[in-house]
């Protein structure tokens, strides 16, 4: 953005900037010393004053998390749950919110309404029976009984529905069917391309809401192999002395792909953020 | 004659055509939102309803379903775990999240302010905490925050002269502990609503106020505040209903003795201990259709307090 007027640091702007950098500081210094930490020896931990430099233990620390947990396997199921039920919202979403914005069928309302009224029932409300359908289904212990309950998205359906209405326009629509095409090809071929933009908000949210949700998982899936990264790192806590820099190597290695997707898209993130709750 | 019936013909195939339209528009609504609606049906509804069953039975998940009647609230609201808990998910939920409403506020409003540079630098690194996961942001904090003298957490405590706390089994210390946790991840995002919120208010208010001679503290009370209160409506209610259903941070951060401990025991805790730790269904979706009723309770008062203090102001 251009600015006509360069900004200048007088007087009476530093303290906002003294404030915003305490703030900045204080958001970044757990990931420092999470870092600082992955690469000391657990017994730096005990030092006085404590240690606020890296060491020499990275690789060390790493090895130990190795042999205690299945790291990259937690890893690889992580990325393939998050994908999958991703991709899936994705498409259930917009199939979904296609159908509301632009046809007209009978009970669209009331469903409509139903779906926001879901939005309200909390998680845990049905845990249990999802638990036990879940165990009768046999999936115990597998990413698809990790997965499946976060098929169900009402945000995406609304957040769809907000979009095509906004920019798939009726013509276009309009002038396809005249050419002959079906509602679905309509869907795939001209519907699909348009709300790509809506795709990327929508992804990131259900992406890291997976990535990052934890009772479902802890509840679903008890065999070490069957982890993610969450359930995993919280089991590298439960032993009765805690290895600390082990720990926070694992959190570390856990955190660092996250923090780079992060910062390559962070202006992604934020705004999906802000479409996510306010619309 | 002939051309009037034929003109005819052809508006009613038209007519038909655009009614098999109509038909086909149908089939496809219902069919495009059937994948959720079977979803749904599925892992939504069956489970809600089948939950609010179950909390009138007697049940260990293996054996015979037996009707007990409100037995199992009685049970539940008989014991003092279950209120330990829910005082302990107040507490918690107000801590971790007032503070973290009104600092987000601040923070947003200077990093609105067109005098302000490296305000993307600021956004990001403020930012930040939220894309850590919940367990991560927990473990980190459990070593920070570790029960050891040396804690760095009691380090810093004993360089400004207080006493080393015991954060896991302490009734103030955990507490704090897992509402610092909350507060850290969490302001950032609100950060970031505030500051949507910010940027959506029309420049020219605030100069039609200078020029009336309003000054900055004035323009806050009267433009910012009034004109930011949906977004304020929005991140209470969501940090509201979040803080009520607390469990990863609590669990995590205790690890082993989470569920044998009531200092920082929540009420989605004590359902879970309920089910998969002592084998009691019934009471743990007693427990759970408590919950229900209680953020609904919280939900509705959040409503009707914001949408009272907006009617008492425009009165004024």
């Amino acid at each position: 953005m251009a600015n006509p007027k360069p900004k200048k640091l007088t007087k009476g702007t530093l303290p906002i900037y003294v404030v915003l950098t305490i703030a900045s500081l204080l958001s970044l210094f757990p990931f420092y010393w999470m870092f600082v930490m992955a690469t000391r020896p657990s017994a730096a931990y005990n030092s006085i004053p404590p240690t606020l430099l890296p060491g020499t233990q990275l690789v060390e620390n790493f090895q130990k998390v190795l042999d205690t947990i299945p790291f990259f396997q937690a890893m690889w199921n992580t990325i393939i749950l998050c994908s999958a039920v991703t991709i899936g919202v994705l498409l259930i979403s917009s199939l979904a919110g296609f159908a509301f914005a632009k046809f007209q069928f009978p009970g669209k309302n009331f469903l409509f309404i139903l779906i926001l009224l879901t939005m309200v029932i909390p998680p845990q409300l049905g845990l249990i029976p999802q638990f036990y359908l879940i165990s009768q289904l046999g999936w115990l212990d597998t990413l698809l009984g990790a997965g499946v309950i976060f098929l169900l998205n009402p945000l995406g359906i609304f957040l769809m529905r907000q979009y095509v209405s906004q920019s798939v326009p009726d013509e276009l629509m309009e002038a396809a069917k005249l050419d002959g095409c079906s509602n679905f090809r309509i869907y795939w071929s001209i519907v699909l391309p348009i709300i790509k933009p809506a795709f990327a908000t929508l992804g990131i949210i259900v992406f890291t809401l997976v990535w990052g949700e934890f009772l479902w998982q802890f509840t679903v899936l008890r065999d070490p192999s069957s982890y993610t990264l969450q359930v995993a790192l919280a089991s590298l806590n439960n032993a009765f002395r805690v290895d600390f820099g082990m720990l926070l190597s694992g959190v570390f290695w856990a955190t660092v792909p996250l923090i780079i997707i992060f910062l390559m898209f962070n202006k992604l993130f934020i705004s999906s953020i802000t479409e996510g709750s306010i619309k | 004659m002939e051309s009037v019936h034929k003109r005819k013909q052809v508006a009613a195939k038209a007519q038909k055509r655009k009614l098999s339209e109509k038909k086909k528009d149908m089939i496809s609504g219902y069919l495009y939102v059937a994948p959720f609606f079977i979803i749904f049906g599925i892992i939504g509804l069956y489970p809600a309803i089948f939950s609010i069953v179950l909390a009138f039975q007697k049940w260990n998940g293996l054996g015979d379903m037996q009707f007990v009647g409100m037995q199992n609230f009685v049970i539940v609201l008989q014991d003092p775990l279950f209120w330990k808990s829910l005082y302990n998910t107040i507490i918690m939920g107000l801590m971790g999240t007032a503070p973290q409403l009104i600092v987000g506020i601040i923070l947003a409003y200077f990093l609105n302010m067109a005098v302000i540079r490296f305000t993307n630098f600021f956004r990001v690194t403020i930012f930040m905490p939220y894309i850590t996961s919940m367990v991560a942001v927990a473990l980190v904090f459990g070593v920070f925050f570790s029960s050891n003298e040396t804690a760095l957490a009691n380090y810093v405590l004993g360089l400004l002269g207080f006493d080393p706390v015991s954060w896991k089994t302490s009734e103030w210390g955990a507490k704090i502990a897992i509402s610092l946790m909350v507060f850290w991840r969490w302001v950032g995002y609100n950060t970031i609503i505030y500051l949507a919120g910010l940027q959506s208010i029309p420049k020219d208010l605030y100069e039609a106020a200078t020029i009336d001679g309003a000054n900055k503290v004035q323009q806050f009370l009267h433009i910012t505040v009034p004109l930011l209160k949906p977004f304020i409506i929005l991140t209470v209610f969501m940090s509201t209903v979040g803080a009520l259903q607390l469990f990863a941070e609590p669990t995590v951060f205790l690890g082993s003795s989470a569920f044998n401990r009531d200092e920082a025991m929540t009420v989605v805790m004590y359902l879970y201990r309920d089910a998969f730790n002592l084998g009691s269904f019934g009471t743990a979706s007693a427990a759970a259709v408590l919950l229900l009723i209680i953020i609904i309770g919280a939900a509705a008062l959040n409503t009707w307090l914001t949408s009272g203090a907006g009617r008492k102001k425009r009165g004024v």
